[in-house]
């Protein structure tokens, strides 16, 4: 092993490197690919949100956020509905992941197959069919109405919680797929090991089991309130007006007010607090483990 | 009511621009845009085409989604349309940034024209009106009446949908209030009377279940039986009778705008473009396109052809006894204050 000396180290060096190279040539067309159709508009949106509408350097954009009250009221809105959207599918989606992941995985890989059917409907016809079923004469209302449930119709649509209902089928995917994967590998000997000192399932499950999945749970939860963060058709089907996300204002500032710099003022600002909270996230947690990279 | 689109549309067509730009204008013919469409069917068969072989001109016709993508045709100097189609307010705006060349009204004939729709940058080629529909199925055929009756929660219960931007929104609120029609402009110009009509709005907000954002949804609302009432555009709404909705509306107190012609700055073939408008406002040519879309003609003297049947034409929106019950959309106002009344509108809608 020791023979070669250090004309050998230096072949072993030119060999990593090349392999580095290659490694990061198979790379490229992605890394392309990203900064053409993401950094390069990014940098752009940046740049124009600092324009005045006469063209000159200003902060003008950035002070309409702060004087005009709504900015404020749409930006609380966006991070209010993504966080009750998210809260929603952890409460929904964690039950659901845990009892797919306690069963054979040939039927798992089938449930699997329902939950991720949705995601072969567009998100355009899947809102539209929650409009038709929750519409005051819609569906739902008819049912409650004939069952008895209630007497006037009920306003499940155009609102709040019509809006989150749209939302939370649409992410939920987002979240019981990562929290599945981290589920399927919690080794199962760690619960027996656990029952066989004497801890009762639920101590089991409180104790070994739940903190072993929440890397999983971390994950899907900042994957789903991100999404969130962005969402616009749901919110201008759904919330009839009344629920106004940032994405939402964003539209009306180009379409109403032909301002594109306010408008990428408000994308930079969600851009901005979108990153602040992966970063605080990120600290709170190792990141870079929720998202399945394995490095040391 | 054409002229409102989305945001995937101006970019697709924004993104296309670069293409056409690199072809040269030499061509001797006029090139058209509209917004496509059933609207854009109905121009040509009743204006573009037959106005064309009068003049013994060849004619081209596109579609675009907007004044927002002659603006970047205008900005980058690689203007190709000589005719844009446009909503009234847009064309005046698009005016007074300098996009739009100014009509020469010698070669274009308003003199038979309604008070009120035609400007310097655009003149006014179809009417419609922004009125009070309601469901009767809720209220039977004699509905609320009036923006009064609108804003009468007790005498109506029920649910209310309204429009989502300022853009016609702000008139009804101060008729409800009592401000009398002819002198709801001058109100809203003074100081204070942006924030009285918002304040009239808020009033009513609770009972507004859906702020609408576009025809085809106010059209679904009143189809679906979702809202009771609704501020909206009388074409709609007649298309949903047709359908079998339950929907009726009245003229009374309603808003008259309407759809217009312009001359971008720097069209190939201005002059031209300048005599095609002048024909396609002659009133023989606004009276055909009523047969084939329920917008009334600018051009009053379009009644008087005889060649629109009478009992259709009392329904149109620009049919003098109606118009005469309607106040109409003061252009002017709208260039001044659209965007503090907006930013204030949409302050109103996140509250």
């Amino acid at each position: 092993m020791s023979a070669g000396g250090p004309a050998n180290a230096a072949g072993l060096r030119r060999d990593a490197l090349r392999e580095r190279l290659a490694l990061f040539s198979l790379s490229l067309p992605a890394l392309v690919l990203v900064v053409v159709t993401m950094v390069i508009p990014v940098a752009w949106l940046f740049w124009l949100s600092f324009l005045a509408d006469d063209g000159s350097l200003s902060l003008v954009n950035y002070r309409r956020l702060v004087v005009q009250p709504s900015y404020g009221r749409i930006l609380l809105t966006t991070f209010e509905v993504s966080g009750l959207a998210t809260l929603i599918c952890v409460v929904l989606g964690y039950p659901l992941a845990y009892v797919l992941s306690q069963l054979r995985p040939r039927v798992a890989n089938l449930c699997m197959l329902g939950v991720l059917m949705p995601f072969w409907t567009s998100i355009l016809v899947r809102t539209y069919a929650w409009l038709v079923l929750l519409q005051r004469n819609g569906l739902v209302n008819d049912w409650g109405k004939r069952l008895g449930l209630w007497e006037a119709p009920v306003s499940l649509v155009y609102n709040l919680p019509g809006t989150l209902v749209g939302l939370v089928h649409i992410m939920l995917p987002f979240l019981v797929l990562p929290l599945y994967g981290s589920m399927r590998a919690i080794d199962r000997d760690y619960l027996r090991a656990a029952a066989n000192l004497g801890a009762s399932p639920a101590a089991a499950f409180r104790q070994v089991f739940f903190p072993l999945s929440l890397p999983g749970l971390l994950a899907g939860s900042l994957i789903v309130f991100i999404l969130c963060l962005g969402a616009y058709v749901t919110p201008a089907m759904l919330g009839g007006g009344r629920v106004i996300m940032v994405a939402n204002g964003i539209a009306t500032d180009i379409q109403m007010f032909f301002n594109w710099g306010a408008a990428s003022a408000l994308g930079v600002v969600l851009l901005v607090l979108a990153a602040a909270m992966l970063f605080i996230a990120s600290r709170l947690t190792r990141l870079d483990r929720l998202f399945g990279s394995h490095g040391t | 009511m054409m002229h409102r689109r989305t945001l995937l549309g101006s970019a697709l067509a924004a993104a296309s621009i670069g293409g056409r730009a690199a072809r040269a204008a030499d061509a001797p013919q006029l090139t058209v845009v509209s917004f496509g469409g059933a609207y854009q069917e109905a121009q040509s068969k009743a204006l573009f085409q037959p106005a064309a072989k009068a003049l013994g001109i060849t004619l081209k016709e596109e579609t675009y989604t907007g004044i927002a993508d002659l603006r970047l045709k205008v900005k980058a100097g690689a203007v190709t349309w000589d005719v844009v189609a446009s909503g009234s307010g847009s064309a005046a705006h698009a005016g007074a940034e300098g996009i739009l060349e100014k009509l020469d009204y010698k070669t274009i004939d308003v003199s038979t024209f309604l008070p009120g729709t035609w400007q310097d940058y655009c003149v006014g080629g179809d009417v419609f009106s922004t009125v009070l529909a309601w469901n009767t199925k809720t209220y039977g055929a004699h509905g609320p009446q009036s923006w009064a009756d609108f804003w009468d929660v007790k005498k109506f219960p029920g649910k209310r949908s309204y429009r989502n931007a300022v853009a016609g929104s702000l008139e009804p609120a101060l008729m409800a209030d009592g401000v009398p029609a002819d002198k709801v402009y001058a109100t809203l110009s003074a100081p204070g009377g942006i924030e009285r009509a918002i304040r009239k709005i808020k009033e009513l907000k609770p009972h507004v279940a859906v702020w609408w954002t576009s025809g085809a949804q106010h059209a679904q609302l009143m189809k679906d039986g979702e809202v009771d009432m609704v501020n909206g555009w009388n074409g709609r709404f007649d298309a949903v009778a047709k359908d079998g909705g339950n929907v009726a509306y009245t003229f009374n107190q309603a808003l008259l705008d309407y759809d217009a012609y312009a001359i971008p700055k720097g069209a190939p073939h201005k002059d031209l473009a300048m005599k095609f408008l002048a024909e396609i406002s002659k009133p023989q040519y606004q009276a055909a396109l009523t047969g084939f879309i329920t917008y009334g003609p600018t051009n009053s003297k379009a009644y008087d052809l005889g060649t629109i049947a009478p009992a259709y034409a009392a329904k149109l929106p620009s049919f003098p006894a109606n118009a005469a019950k309607q106040l109409t959309v003061d252009i002017a106002w709208y260039i001044k204050f659209e965007a503090q009344a907006s930013q204030a509108y949409q302050n109103m809608l996140t509250e």
